[in-house]
């Protein structure tokens, strides 16, 4: 077997392999335990990097098995691959570090990083499929590795979120496998091509594509949280904080959000698509999210749920992206894909932060808690002030590209979207930053876990994670257009596998 | 016609037969040891026959030299080899955890030994039977020894249960050999070989007759819904070796005996009906779960499930024809779920054995103790709910696309609201892993091997998914379809 089988691989194994080796840990083996996790997540990276490296320079990665005569488990590194798996690696870095801060002294961390390390291999193995069976087999190995760390806390309020998240999850999974199969059997194969697959099929099949289209999508809009598929996320709240980060920034959702656009670009191929009809529905469905999740977010006063239905709303901006007919728009839905991980996994560490330190869970009670988490909420503000795309942050490149694809492709009614999406985000967010800074602080804090010490307004490990990433919300904005910025890495895949097809 | 020195087919037979004879001899509860290495030597010839089929030709033999029409003519093709095999890989693993399981001088075990080998040679005989007459034999000599396992128990609930099985397996039996008899009457043979160009289309109807009834003693037999009412209340209630074995290798082998008249002699007669398997089927798959899914005990609980999951096996009836994707499905299927469900079952008992007692609600707070057989039951779930990346979830796969294929959109509805029914049931069990268990219960000790012999179970079933084109190859070199 060459490197270049071998590298994907190693990639699944330099978590799967620690994974497996920390459940067997006694709980007690603390320092074991983190050890392994920080050599995996660095192994990971620098595999990872050495991916990055090869692909921008042309080499190709990729691993072939036939499972079954004519059906076969693919991985590959490309450069859309790669997209989602830096950020991944990248961001489990710093939700490992989080969580171990976040969990220290809790029962049952060996079964939580047992399977926040098989969560993160189903992310990578998602990110690296190469057809639609292998898509399939990590997409469904992401929920079951998940549920265990949305009922982690064991308590019936988790229980019900958790048996939600199944019902849904298990249902769109059943619908994918359907819209699969179905695709096979009609073509014989699922790979993911440059501009789709199916053009070798005559028009005679356009009803039976149209249908497989929506199982298909339909099975990963549950995953991206698409109206009105999106009931199980804020139900998945309950979770502790480093899972609804990785959740909402890095694994679920995103692996949703990344099929649509593996689907739409490579199985289906855009111009296809599009000659279809298909992305125009595709781009409805997102418009509504987006508005509907800004809505609801605007009436929760807890604090997760409030960032949970930010989620459902962001999130369809990558969808909307895909739809929009033209480069521009895949440039933008695509660096978002990035953008909105970084800042939402900044918002969900501090909301884990004030929650762990002062007992902060509600909108309400954040009045003045500026001055006592300085860092913080310093960090809480910049991402925030990220999500409704203020200038120097990334959100302000995605709003730019999108808003530009959506002007290219003479979709009016999609800049004035997005528009009305940026005021209802500042609509829910600027309110917390009011209360954050300019409310003066109550007599005594709900329930203050970790007290002040000098300048250390909480524990070093949940406080480097946020500050981390909120500098990279103002790098990725500030820095867009350094080569190796996510925006230039999206061009790269914009220009690579779309654009000069023929 | 191949005669090697040492054909493996008679020694599958030969061997359970001698070991089971030797346990009887050195008394109750004795001969785990001797059994172990048998059914070491017997998977060992299970793989090696797979080979030999793999390779080349179906295997034939007529015993003692003497010819079919007076003596006994064994065969194997794909199909059989591969359901020998699973025999074997189940009752290796069944066997080391039935050695933990009944601990020196326990009143449960005293019978384990010898009737399972009896058990084992029947299983092993029907497989390599090729004759109506002697398959007849091989299903009583599997259907009494599994009655008395399940009576061994010794309990009221046990020899109760027992007893309706019993009645339940004489009556399929009984039903099987008038059919027998009314065949022989019009053909005069009883050879699966020779009967096959002789039944036709335009058969008479009494050979439709007899088709149906032993059709239909089979089916009570698999326990195929609505006559699966013996089922649960044996399986659930027998040792849970003694459930595994059942749950995982005797129905499977009526099953076995269904597909090979249904692909064989009865071919003709079975396309008119081949919709009435799958809606019994369809209807098995929904009850089962459903009683699954109400269940209050553990075992009844994956009792139901056998239930549930044989009516997979039978949704592919109207699908057999054209290809072999179907039977792929199925045999994939019937080879999964063996291998899970004797994984459940074997967790289910160290589970019970731990907390004492047989209710879903009691394991709250059990994984954190017992995390390996929890990941044990938690892995065979993966099968039965066939999500990827097992053995089960490549057998929904087939499955689904030979019903979507042939336009059969409701068998591969039915297949996939099988798999979320199965969620729900299994995750009923997983979930009391991750409450908190507010009480700790005072847990017994477990012998270590109870757990690792159910996860290696599970993990086998698991693993196999990404091991089946071999299995594939074996099913399609014997030419079973």
């Amino acid at each position: 077997m060459s490197f270049n089988e071998l590298l994907p691989l190693a990639v699944l194994a330099s978590s799967l392999l620690p994974g497996l080796v920390i459940f067997l840990l006694p709980e007690a083996r603390v320092g074991l335990r983190t050890a392994l996790n920080l050599l995996g997540a660095l192994t990971k990276a620098a595999l990872v990097g050495i991916l990055l490296a090869g692909v921008y320079a042309g080499e190709e990665y990729g691993f072939r098995y036939a499972v079954l005569p004519g059906l076969e488990l693919v991985l590959k590194a490309d450069a859309l691959g790669l997209l989602f798996m830096t950020l991944s690696t990248v961001l489990w870095l710093f939700t490992t570090l989080y969580a171990i801060g976040y969990l220290e002294g809790a029962p049952h961390r060996s079964r939580f990083f047992g399977f926040f390390s098989l969560c993160v291999t189903a992310t990578m193995g998602i990110a690296m499929a190469g057809n639609l069976f292998t898509f399939f087999i990590f997409y469904e190995l992401l929920t079951l590795s998940t549920f265990p760390l949305v009922v982690h806390r064991g308590t019936d309020k988790a229980m019900r979120g958790g048996t939600v998240y199944l019902a849904y999850t298990l249902a769109g999974g059943a619908l994918l496998l359907t819209g699969i199969v179905l695709f096979y059997s009609l073509l014989g194969h699922g790979e993911f091509v440059h501009d789709g697959v199916i053009a070798a099929l005559g028009p005679e099949h356009a009803d039976e594509l149209k249908l497989i289209f929506l199982l298909l999508i339909v099975g990963v809009g549950v995953k991206a949280a698409m109206v009105p598929l999106h009931g199980w996320l804020p139900q998945a709240m309950v979770a502790p904080a480093p899972v609804s980060a990785l959740l909402h920034a890095v694994a679920v959702v995103k692996a949703g959000a990344f099929g649509i656009v593996r689907i739409v670009y490579e199985v289906y191929g855009v111009e296809y698509a599009e000659s279809l009809g298909l992305l125009t529905p595709l781009a409805a469905v997102a418009a509504v999210t987006i508005l509907w999740g800004s809505l609801r977010a605007l009436a929760q006063d807890d604090l997760k749920k409030r960032l949970a239905f930010s989620t459902v709303s962001q999130v369809s901006y990558i969808a909307l992206g895909v739809a929009l007919f033209g480069p521009l728009g895949t440039v933008g839905g695509l660096v978002h894909l990035v953008h909105q991980g970084i800042m939402k996994i900044t918002l969900f560490f501090c909301a884990g932060n004030y929650a762990e330190t002062l007992g902060i869970h509600r909108v309400g009670e954040m009045s003045g808690a500026g001055r006592r988490m300085p860092a913080t909420s310093i960090a809480f503000s910049i991402a925030a002030l990220g999500m409704m795309g203020a200038p120097l942050t990334a959100g302000a490149v995605t709003k730019t590209w999108l808003m530009d694809g959506a002007q290219a492709a003479g979709m009016e009614w999609a800049v004035r979207v997005l528009w009305t999406s940026s005021l209802l985000n500042a609509a829910y967010f600027l309110p917390i930053l009011y209360r954050l800074w300019f409310r003066p602080a109550p007599a005594t804090w709900p329930e203050e876990h970790i007290p002040a010490r000098g300048w250390r307004e909480t524990a070093w490990l949940l406080l480097l994670p946020p500050l981390i990433t909120a500098a990279a919300t103002l790098a990725a904005g500030i820095y867009a257009e350094h080569p190796l910025s996510p925006l230039s890495w999206a061009q790269l895949i914009a220009e690579r596998e779309y654009l000069t097809a023929p | 016609m191949t005669e090697t020195v040492i054909a493996p087919m008679p020694w599958l037979v030969m061997l359970p037969l001698a070991w089971a004879t030797l346990a009887f001899v050195l008394g109750p509860g004795r001969g785990a040891r001797l059994a172990l290495v048998a059914l070491v030597a017997q998977l060992v010839l299970a793989l090696w026959l797979a080979a030999q089929v793999s390779a080349g030709a179906p295997q034939h033999m007529a015993v003692g030299g003497w010819p079919a029409p007076l003596g006994i003519a064994l065969a194997v093709d794909g199909l059989s080899a591969l359901m020998l095999l699973l025999t074997q890989a189940v009752a290796l693993p069944i066997a080391i955890y039935a050695r933990a399981y009944f601990s020196a001088g326990s009143e449960e075990g005293r019978h384990f030994w010898p009737l399972s080998g009896m058990l084992l040679a029947g299983i092993n005989a029907l497989f390599v039977s090729a004759d109506l007459f002697n398959l007849y034999v091989t299903l009583e000599l599997v259907g009494l020894s599994a009655v008395g396992l399940v009576a061994a128990g010794g309990g009221t609930r046990q020899v109760a249960a027992a007893l309706r099985y019993l009645f339940a397996t004489i009556l399929g039996s009984g039903a099987y050999l008038l059919g027998v008899a009314l065949v022989y009457g019009s053909y005069g043979t009883v050879s699966l070989e020779t009967l096959l160009p002789l039944v036709t289309a335009e058969a008479p109807r009494l050979v439709w007759l007899a088709g149906g009834l032993m059709l239909a003693g089979l089916l009570l037999k698999t326990a195929l819904f609505p006559l699966h009412y013996w089922l649960p209340p044996a399986h659930g209630g027998a040792p849970a070796p003694v459930s595994a074995l059942l749950s995982a290798l005797v129905v499977k082998a009526s099953f076995y005996l269904i597909l090979r008249l249904w692909l064989g002699p009865f071919a003709p007669l079975g396309e008119a009906a081949g919709w009435l398997p799958a809606l019994l089927g369809a209807g098995a798959i929904l009850w089962g779960s459903v009683m699954a899914i109400r269940a209050a005990r553990i075992k009844t609980l994956v009792a139901y499930s056998t239930v549930a999951q044989l009516g997979y096996l039978f949704l592919i009836f109207p699908l057999l024809a054209p290809d072999g994707v179907a039977l792929q499905a199925g045999s994939l299927h019937a080879f999964a779920h063996g291998l899970a469900k004797a994984a459940m079952f074997a967790a289910a008992g160290a589970l019970i054995k731990a907390t004492g007692q047989d209710s879903v609600a009691g394991l709250a707070g059990v994984a954190e103790r017992m995390p390996i057989t929890l990941f044990a039951f938690g892995l065979a779930g993966v099968t039965l709910m066939g999500l990827p990346p097992s053995s089960g979830f490549l057998a929904k796969w087939l499955l689904i696309e030979a019903a979507l294929g042939q336009g059969y959109w409701a068998i591969a509805a039915m297949a996939l609201a099988g798999g979320l029914l199965a969620a729900i049931y299994v995750f009923r069990v997983l979930r009391q892993a991750f409450l908190l268990a507010p009480s700790y219960a005072p847990l017994h000790p477990v012998p270590r091997t109870l757990e690792w012999t159910a996860f290696a179970l599970a993990a086998a079933s698991v693993l196999l998914g990404l091991r089946a084109s071999e299995l594939m190859r074996l099913l399609a070199a014997g030419g079973a379809a």
